[in-house]
């Protein structure tokens, strides 16, 4: 920002931009807002690591593996989501949002964008990546939405109907995926295992065996978490 | 506002490139940055409407060339100063003080690749609580009233998101005014963005999900197995006076004009129409629908 008021106008965009540095920039507005006594380093550092470690993919998997095995747990979990998903320990309910659970069906698949900035189930999925946020994502899932899942490898019959969900609003959509033939015998650790965070933002569906067994959502939050456990 | 930032439908952005193995934050700042954020909106030194009323208004040039992180540092500077929680001059001092501190490479510094893609607003930090105990004030934050607000609309109506084109923050996008659809949630009463971005107040009003035709969206060669739904408050909707008559979920064609027969035949002899139908078939519902359409 500039230090002459009547700069503001013209200069604006040069001043505010930070091409000054980001990391500069950041490093200084810490300092200052730690100097007024509104954040301390400690505390920061708990939230960089809860949203580095602690949340991710792997909390939506444990859900959407539960729903698949329990299926009264699936019908709370579509009616009632922040409580059903209070049951396995993870609040919902910060910064004023509030879950919805969207079901996929053979007929039915869901997928999840926010067209006007890049609001996402933080929650129960850690924070986005960036194709989520990304403009090209943003611009064409609600207008083209089977050209978007071709990006990702997906092509879904055309009898298949297709529900695009702009997060316009405070809630935020948690894409509950089809369980996968063949996977009756599974255990439901096993079922969190396949399950990864494309499909849970509609991007993707679980395969089985799994098309990309490493990089499961469980694969990495598992490892994620067990590194900072304790 | 008609911004930058309300891209839903625009052209010419590429396809979607996926990260294998994307790292959560590209560069020790970013995460920073996202803390920062996080803490001061849960303060409530401002509110998260605020912040992305923000971004939207970033020169659009800028917006485009921004990565999200570049963007949500962009808004909480200005928002501090905005509300005057630090000045200009004390915040070139701190840079000035950082910068012979040592160069951006040290302590938290650009250091992986900042993925260009670009992004925007929100994603404001929603965590888990238990691990919120660090942080100075726990996020009360409610946009949600649980209280009884009498709904303007139920579901099933059938509604035209208002061609509105506030110079302020708004949450219906462009590509939705002036479109027909169907209520088809009633999400609960929740503080209106447009006033809450502005200082004007909460203006509590239920917010619904809005189901629209990709067809009535986009046009006749769009699919009519692609349905997008919105979450939109009441003050974005008006009652669809032109099509009084409920058709069924399942519509083949985006004709949107209901059947003359149907308006010009008063509630009474509609009534008294179907209830003869019922009598003489055990099938309502299928002959409702039959006599609807005709």
């Amino acid at each position: 920002m500039s230090t002459h008021d009547h700069d503001q106008d013209h200069d604006h965009d040069a001043h505010n931009a930070p091409e000054s540095g980001p990391a500069l920039r950041v490093k200084a507005l810490e300092a200052l807002l730690t100097e007024k006594g509104i954040v301390n380093a400690q505390a920061l550092d708990e939230l960089v690591d809860t949203m580095e470690h602690r949340i991710g993919p792997h909390i939506g998997a444990r859900i959407a593996a539960h729903a698949w095995f329990d299926a009264a747990y699936k019908k709370r979990l579509l009616t009632q989501p922040d409580a059903a998903i209070a049951e396995l320990g993870v609040e919902t309910r910060v910064l004023g949002t509030h879950m919805v659970v969207l079901e996929n069906t053979p007929r039915v698949h869901n997928m999840v964008v926010c067209t006007l900035c890049s609001c996402y189930p933080i929650a129960v999925l850690g924070l986005p990546p960036v194709w989520y946020k990304s403009t090209a994502y943003r611009a064409r899932a609600v207008s083209d939405p089977r050209g978007v899942l071709h990006d990702f490898g997906l092509s879904l019959p055309d009898d298949v109907e297709i529900r695009v969900w702009d997060s316009s609003a405070e809630l935020r959509f948690l894409v509950l995926p089809e369980r996968p033939a063949g996977t009756e015998h599974l255990s439901e650790e096993e079922l969190v295992a396949l399950i990864t965070r494309d499909s849970m933002i509609g991007t993707g569906i679980v395969t089985y065996p799994p098309k990309y067994p490493l990089k499961t959502a469980a694969t990495e939050g598992k490892s994620a978490a067990s590194e900072h456990r304790g | 506002m008609n911004g930058v930032h309300d891209i839903g439908g625009m052209h010419g952005f590429g396809p979607v490139v996926r990260e294998e193995n994307e790292p959560v934050f590209h560069a020790d700042w970013e995460g920073r940055t996202a803390a920062l954020m996080r803490s001061v909106v849960t303060d409530r030194l401002f509110n998260i409407d605020e912040f992305r009323r923000t971004i939207e208004r970033m020169p659009p040039a800028s917006y485009l060339a921004a990565t999200y992180y570049e963007r949500w540092l962009y808004a909480l500077q200005a928002l501090l100063l905005e509300k005057g929680v630090v000045s200009s001059a004390e915040l070139e001092a701190a840079v000035s003080r950082a910068r012979e501190a040592g160069a951006p490479g040290d302590g938290y510094g650009d250091t992986a690749s900042d993925s260009a893609q670009t992004s925007s607003a929100d994603a404001s930090a929603g965590l888990h609580r238990r691990d919120q105990a660090a942080s100075p004030q726990p996020s009360g934050i409610a946009l949600r009233y649980d209280r009884n607000y009498k709904p303007r609309f139920t579901i099933g109506d059938k509604v035209v998101a208002r061609n509105m084109n506030p110079e302020g923050h708004t949450r219906v996008p462009r590509y939705a005014r002036g479109k027909h659809g169907v209520i088809r949630h009633d999400w609960g009463v929740f503080v209106f963005p447009d006033t809450h971005a502005h200082g004007q107040g909460a203006n509590p009003q239920h917010c619904y999900s809005v189901e629209f035709d990709a067809r009535e969206l986009w046009g006749p060669d769009h699919s009519v197995r692609e349905r997008i739904y919105i979450d939109l408050w009441e003050d974005y909707l008006e009652a669809d006076r032109a099509q009084r008559s409920a058709t069924p979920r399942q519509k083949s064609a985006p004709a949107k004009k209901p059947a003359p027969t149907i308006k010009r035949m008063s509630a009474a002899s509609t009534k008294k129409g179907l209830v003869r139908v019922v009598k003489k078939s055990g099938t309502t519902k299928a002959k409702k629908r039959a006599v609807r359409k005709r």
